[in-house]
């Protein structure tokens, strides 16, 4: 199975991911370094599995939870709020909080050989496609006369 | 401290130019004061402490975090929500730093750098007699 780039459903991902991610809390109301829940992910086609990476700097790998429910693939990271005391911010940008991210694949995985790997604030999963996402090859017969 | 690129917003693109070809990143920064320092904290996901170079020269702090390439190998994204590229960020330091004592650690993709403040600005405590 080819997987087809399409810019039109990238940009439907991209307003989802603004409007939930952005402008959902922006509405509940604001604190600084909380507008990201939403984390971006990359997601190319490795051949024989999908790979998806997203950058969570600063978040223990005990806090990440993934799970794959058939097409669904569920980012999760279960961040406590850190209360520093006699501390005087200048800036604060960098985003705290949980983080919930919901992502459909475009072919199905195998979901029990799915596997993870986060190193230096960086997870990439590695999805293994399943057996009639895989291509093909179909020969074809001739009949000598 | 004051940003020399605070035009860009946060995750855009950096001002300086490299002779590296490749997109360049600004980091989104934490700043704080804690005590007789300041504390700056850098989102650099996908760096190790080998790769970030920190510089303080005439009271600029340059933050230049190089990124090894992690694109698919032919290049084709199936959904691509961000860029991956170096993390570059220059600070002006209004504040009198002990440049000498300044020390940086990275971890999880976020370095953390402590600027202790010089003898001189630290708040001193006056006796006052009677």
């Amino acid at each position: 199975m080819t997987i087809y780039y399409n810019p039109l459903n990238q940009l439907r991902h991209e307003m989802d991911r603004l409007l939930s991610g952005t402008l959902g809390p922006a509405l509940e109301g604001i604190w600084p370094g909380a507008l990201r829940s939403q984390p971006a992910v990359n997601l190319w086609d490795a051949g024989e599995s999908l790979k998806a990476e997203t950058e969570l700097p600063g978040v223990k790998s005990e806090q990440i939870d993934i799970s794959v429910l058939g097409r669904e693939l569920t980012i999760r990271v279960e961040r406590p709020e850190v209360v520093e005391e006699n501390v005087t911010y200048h800036r604060r940008e960098r985003p705290t909080g949980s983080i919930h991210r919901v992502l459909e694949l475009p072919c199905d995985v195998k979901a029990d050989g799915v596997t993870a790997e986060f190193l230096n604030g960086v997870l990439t999963l590695t999805l293994p496609k399943a057996e009639t996402a895989k291509p093909r090859k179909i020969t074809v017969n001739v009949n000598p006369e | 401290m004051t940003d020399e690129t605070t035009t860009i917003p946060a995750g855009g693109v950096a001002a300086a130019e490299h002779t590296r070809s490749g997109q360049c990143y600004r980091p989104q920064v934490d700043i704080l004061e804690q005590g007789d320092e300041l504390l700056l904290r850098a989102d650099v996901p996908g760096t190790s402490a080998d790769q970030i170079d920190v510089k303080f020269e005439d009271g600029a702090l340059t933050l230049h975090a190089v990124v090894t390439p992690r694109t698919p190998a032919n290049g084709r994204y199936l959904l691509r929500e961000y860029g991956v590229g170096d993390f570059y960020r220059t600070f002006q330091v209004s504040e009198v730093i002990d440049a000498g004592k300044i020390s940086a650690e990275c971890r999880d993709g976020v370095l953390t750098l402590h600027l202790p403040k010089a003898e001189a600005v630290k708040p001193r405590k006056i006796a006052v007699k009677s």
